[in-house]
């Protein structure tokens, strides 16, 4: 259940959670520029002190936020270790606050606001791009497929990692990483079949 | 509803030349309750999968209500719903009654109303209260619940439900059998739980790729405990 937080929508009535989604993901958009552009460790870490500031007021649960950030909380710690051999202190910090301040904002996205107002927020947008060839409905499936499979792919991993450890493989990579792998694309598969069967990969 | 199979086979290919699935099996299925029974492997699913198009025909041909799967997908899956064993892989969005929503975007372009209509349905299946909970939150009873909700709110003619219980325990497979037989649509259900298979019209018991049987279904089922 660890990357719960990503696919999960928390009702509630906060100026965050009346915006419209389009509103948001613009802002989003324009807040990641912002912290992509502007330079130094402190401006990165002010950018994750008020993203922090935004989940709470969105009414985030702190103990269920740090559970679902532990897998990115590794991959973090991994980059950042890189940065400072590759570039020092000062960049590492930068680049790891940089990143943990995006996905803490995109995380009060994806908190208040329902899934079904981003896919109409998408389609909106796309809509022009429908002479071109794009399908607007089809691009928002797939994000919401996308947002779906997050936890999915975490209770699979989940499920890899105590089959391994009740063999006695916990410290195989291998004995976790098949698995999951051939899981994971099994799921899709069987996820197609689903959307097709509901007529949904008609439209 | 009519559903026609004329002579239709099913095969894959394998490292030693193609593998049958289905041999020429020719049925015509008019009863409201229909059970496809029988062991694991024996072609229940490839032709239960054959009647909204999941799974194409080598040879002959399949017909619901007159309409070939193959050349008229989009119509013919606007009439019959499929529920899977696994509900997991059938429900796609988020939360619960954004999942039943969707399935409901054609019929309720009005979102507000969507989400009515969503959570009435909800509601319906006994899932009152749960509508924005996380489908990965709900028991495995909740999610085929759910998933036959989904389903369900395309308001298909015909649903075709492939082990809808397999996974659950007995409680929840009570549930699910009473929304399943308490259904106005035709109902194709595969199962290996001979209770459910009893309740039914017509019982069609098959066997390494063939039907070894076709009658009453609670003759189908002494046939298949006595071959099984």
């Amino acid at each position: 259940m660890s990357a719960l937080l990503l696919g999960l929508h928390r009702p509630g009535s906060t100026l965050l959670h009346r915006l419209p989604a389009g509103a948001k993901l613009l802002l989003l958009a324009a807040a990641s520029i912002l912290i992509a552009v502007v330079r130094g460790p402190a401006s990165a870490w002010v950018a994750v002190a008020v993203a922090i500031g935004l989940l709470a007021w969105a009414g985030a649960d702190p103990r269920t936020t740090v559970r679902s950030l532990r897998g990115l909380m590794i991959v973090l710690v991994v980059l950042g270790v890189f940065q400072v051999w590759q570039a020092g202190w000062a960049l590492a910090f930068e680049r790891v606050g940089d990143l943990l301040a995006m996905v803490l904002l995109a995380t009060v996205v994806t908190t208040t606001t329902p899934v079904d107002d981003m896919v109409d927020a998408l389609v909106r947008a796309l809509r022009p791009l429908r002479p071109l060839g794009v399908n607007p409905e089809a691009v928002a499936l797939a994000f919401s497929l996308m947002l779906r499979a997050i936890p999915a792919v975490a209770e699979i991993a989940e499920e890899a990692r105590q089959a391994a450890v009740a063999r006695g493989l916990e410290r195989s990579p291998r004995a976790r990483l098949t698995p999951l792998v051939i899981r994971v694309v099994a799921r899709a598969r069987l996820t197609g079949e689903a959307l097709h069967a509901r007529g949904l990969a008609d439209d | 509803m009519t559903i026609t199979f004329e002579a239709v086979t099913v095969s894959f290919p394998g490292a030693d030349g193609p593998v049958s699935v289905l041999a020429e099996t020719t049925l015509t299925l008019e009863e409201r309750r229909v059970a496809l029974i029988g062991p694991n492997g024996s072609g229940k699913s490839t032709l239960a999968r054959l009647v909204n198009g999941l799974v194409t025909a080598t040879s002959g041909r399949v017909l619901v209500d007159g309409l070939d799967p193959d050349r008229d997908g989009r119509e013919v899956r606007r009439r019959v719903g499929f529920a899977f064993t696994d509900p997991a892989a059938q429900l796609v969005m988020p939360t619960a009654v954004e999942d039943v929503a969707l399935s409901l975007r054609r019929t309720h372009p009005d979102k507000e109303e969507r989400r009515r209509a969503a959570l009435d349905l909800l509601d319906q299946a006994g899932l009152a209260g749960l509508g924005d909970r996380s489908v990965h939150a709900l028991s495995g009873g909740q999610r085929q619940l759910l998933a036959l909700t989904g389903v369900l709110a395309t308001n298909p003619t015909i649903l075709v439900a492939d082990e809808p219980t397999t996974l659950l325990d007995l409680a929840n497979t009570r549930r699910i059998a009473d929304l399943l037989f308490g259904l106005e649509q035709q109902l194709l259900l595969v199962t290996h739980d001979l209770g459910l298979a009893e309740r039914c019209d017509r019982g069609v018991v098959m066997d390494e790729g063939r039907v070894v049987f076709d009658g009453p279904a609670a003759e189908a089922v002494a046939h298949y405990r006595a071959t099984a």
